[in-house]
């Protein structure tokens, strides 16, 4: 884009001249200089490291790891290798996160709702609930739920007895657990087969409803596809369950399936405190609907609920989506404060002991801060491709 | 954000670089006073008092080594590490010396960057219960939730014990001893596992210490002494040869209260450790009078043990290994020659 007054210049120099290549030329340069950087500081680190004598590399993962994790979601003991109880770890950060984005946003929801509602009462203490719980750290929120509500449950000699079946002590949740001798896994499948098949019927039916205007009973007949597969698992591969159910022996109750105090006080917690953040992006985004909306869809005759859900929700979810992404990714990051109580998450169990035990601090840091940039991304990615779905689109 | 992270890791990697290269000595020497890192958590060995005054075993040993640097035993600098933050905190220069109840192992000599100077205390790791379970032996904890601390020895050994009698646990793993006992306090677990000295420090603090008892099992040696940075002899000679002084010094008899007289001895090995022979303190890059200022203003290795962690203390604890070798114990310090 020379200036065609000026005289082109020749020979390299006429780059530099050249509003394109200047601009390519300016982010080499600065390429090259945060790389040779980057590798000045990661030979520099390589060299102290050795100086130091502190050994370094991944060989560490497959040594044996020799210490206990109490929540386990794949098979692990203690002759398993550290590679494991990262996995160990990273399940149990990711099953904790997941509970609770699912349960926040839908307690977040009603919430929102409830802060709207012409009820006064409702809304007020909706408004409490909001204020108190964005107010108080998270911190202190599930050291509460963990030493004033868990802890002072009496000891499982003293449990409180839930039907016969199930029993809350300080010990946890005791719960009959299901034992499958057959046909386990074709049931779950089915299972989610179903769910998927119930899913695709309720898309199908709401094409079908904006094409002809007539709309099908979705919810009982999805409910009817969705049990339909499992239940003919069941029967073609003769299930066989067997119910284990808890018995006090010894110091604990044996058999059964125990959900640990550490993850309910972890889990009430997360989900309590990022429900208050999610009602008001909930109330944030009804309340960006302009009043006409609401007015127009009220006097097509409309009930209320079906005004919020069919009007109101759909365009109010537009401005709820990005604000959601983020509190879903700080949900996950926040999830690290377990290692307080004792949660053995990935903080815990891979950044805490397996780091103390092998020594290995710049290996295991780097390791833990791109899982938790990892699970950030995907989290944004689905949430965008969310966003993409429920956005205005031109017709 | 990630884009200013990198850089910044990346100055902070070469100013540590910087930092660790002159001799610990040195640096000690320029910025005047010692950084000791410590538990600050358990009575006995290192907590403030009611008047925020560092007591303690771990305590005192940092307060020797700058009596013996600086004769002045009030040069230090006491930082608070835990147990997971310990060796990255000495790795980095953060801290001088970790004198923090923390076990002597092969791999934490080996592969960690860090040097052990000796042992300041011998112990083993035990089980406190509370007395209401009816448990007598370690053997019938089968099934138990054990409170743990997160990143020690105590966490393997635990394994390994119940792993070789054939029982199960359930670990609850904290990050401080403070929430491991508060935890066990409130009754969430069946026992608390740490060191048996850590256990008895432990007791003072429970809300009713009667109710809970120590069980007679010790499961694994644990040496606890004190660290250093890898890679600086100088440095590590003077903390061993510290930790020597004050062992020497109560097999020769010499405490603070008489350490002036024993300037008169006759004895030739009280007088090479008190500096009036040769020029021993200069050979380790101090003065010759280091050992005198030791005993001197913070006592022999007896005297710090009794106010802290000797029998008139809540802690109670006996001598037992820690006796001197002469008294059938396993302390035993080469001679300063």
């Amino acid at each position: 884009m020379a200036d065609p007054a000026t005289p082109e210049p020749k020979g390299p120099s006429r780059l530099l001249h050249d509003r394109r290549w200047r601009a390519v030329i300016a982010q080499a340069a600065a390429f090259a200089l945060v790389a040779a950087l980057l590798a000045c500081a990661g030979l520099n680190m390589a060299r102290n490291l050795e100086r130091a004598g502190i050994a370094s590399g991944f060989g560490f993962l497959d040594q044996v790891a020799g210490f206990e994790i109490s929540q386990t979601l794949i098979e692990y003991s203690r002759a398993s290798t550290y590679a494991r109880a990262f996995w160990v770890g990273l399940l149990n950060t990711l099953a904790v996160s997941a509970v609770c984005i699912a349960a926040s946003t839908v307690l977040g929801f009603l919430l929102g709702l409830l802060r709207l509602s012409p009820n006064w009462l409702a809304a007020r203490l909706a408004g409490v609930y909001v204020e108190v719980v964005r107010n108080v750290p998270l911190l202190l929120q599930i050291l509460f739920w963990y030493i004033a509500v868990l802890n002072p449950l009496p000891p499982p000699r003293q449990a409180l007895d839930l039907g016969g079946v199930a029993y809350l002590c300080n010990r946890g949740l005791v719960l009959p657990w299901p034992q499958w001798e057959r046909g386990g896994l074709a049931v779950g499948l089915a299972l989610a087969a179903g769910l998927a098949l119930a899913w695709g019927f309720a898309a199908w039916a709401r094409r079908r409803r904006v094409r002809t205007g007539r709309s099908l009973p979705v919810w009982r007949l999805g409910a009817l596809l969705a049990a339909l597969p499992p239940a003919l698992a069941w029967a073609l591969a003769d299930a066989r369950v067997e119910w284990s159910i808890p018995a006090l022996s010894g110091f604990n109750f044996r058999g059964g399936g125990t959900v640990e105090p550490e993850f309910i006080a972890l889990a009430l917690a997360l989900t309590l405190y990022t429900a208050g953040f999610i009602a008001e992006n909930v109330r944030a985004g009804i309340q960006a609907v302009p009043r006409g909306q609401i007015e127009a869809a009220a006097s097509l005759g409309l009930r209320p609920w079906r005004v919020m859900r069919l009007v109101v929700v759909p365009q109010a979810m537009r401005v709820i989506i990005p604000p959601l992404t983020s509190q879903h990714m700080t949900l996950v990051k926040n999830s690290s404060l377990a290692v307080v109580i004792g949660y053995p998450d990935l903080m815990s169990v891979f950044a805490g002991t397996t780091l103390n035990q092998t020594g290995q601090a710049v290996e295991i840091i780097a390791i833990t801060m791109l899982v938790y940039l990892a699970v950030s991304i995907v989290i944004s990615l689905i949430m965008n491709w969310y966003n993409d779905a429920m956005a205005l689109k031109g017709r | 954000m990630k884009r200013f992270l990198v850089p910044l890791a990346a100055v902070l990697t070469l100013a540590l670089a910087c930092a660790a290269s002159a001799g610990t000595l040195d640096d000690v020497k320029n910025k005047g006073f010692v950084s000791a890192g410590v538990s600050g958590k358990v009575p006995g060995f290192s907590a403030p008092d009611q008047d925020g005054v560092w007591r303690g075993l771990d305590v005192d040993f940092c307060r020797a080594v700058a009596a013996a640097v600086f004769g002045d035993p009030d040069k230090v600098k006491f930082v608070p590490v835990t147990t997971k933050e310990r060796f990255t905190a000495l790795q980095t220069g953060e801290i001088d010396v970790l004198s923090r109840n923390t076990t002597w192992s092969l791999e934490r000599d080996a592969a960690q960057g860090i040097d052990f100077a000796g042992v300041l205390f011998y112990d083993g790791q035990g089980f406190m219960v509370s007395k209401k379970l009816g448990v007598k032996s370690a053997r019938e904890l089968d099934g138990a939730s054990i409170c743990i601390q997160i990143g020690t020895t105590t966490e393997m050994n635990v394994s390994d014990y119940f792993a070789a009698h054939g029982m199960t646990f359930k670990p609850v793993v904290f990050e401080s001893a403070d929430e491991a006992t508060v935890i066990y306090d409130t009754g969430r677990a069946d026992v608390y596992t740490t060191d048996a000295s850590g256990l008895a420090a432990r007791r003072t603090t429970m809300s009713n210490p009667d109710e809970h008892i120590i069980l007679p099992e010790i499961i694994s040696k644990e040496p606890l002494g004190p660290a250093v940075r890898q890679g600086d002899s100088q440095w590590s000679d003077i903390v061993r040869w510290t930790l020597f002084a004050l062992i020497n010094a109560e097999e020769l008899g010499v405490t603070s209260a008489n350490v002036d007289e024993m300037l008169k001895s006759e004895n030739p090995a009280v007088k090479r450790l008190l500096g009036l022979d040769g020029n021993l303190g200069e050979q380790l890059g101090l003065t010759n009078q280091w050992a005198y200022n030791v005993v001197k203003l913070v006592g022999n290795y007896g005297e710090i043990y009794d106010r802290n962690v000797g029998p008139a203390t809540p802690l109670k604890l006996e001598r037992g290994l820690n006796a001197l070798w002469t008294n059938g114990g396993l302390l035993y310090a080469p001679p300063v020659r």
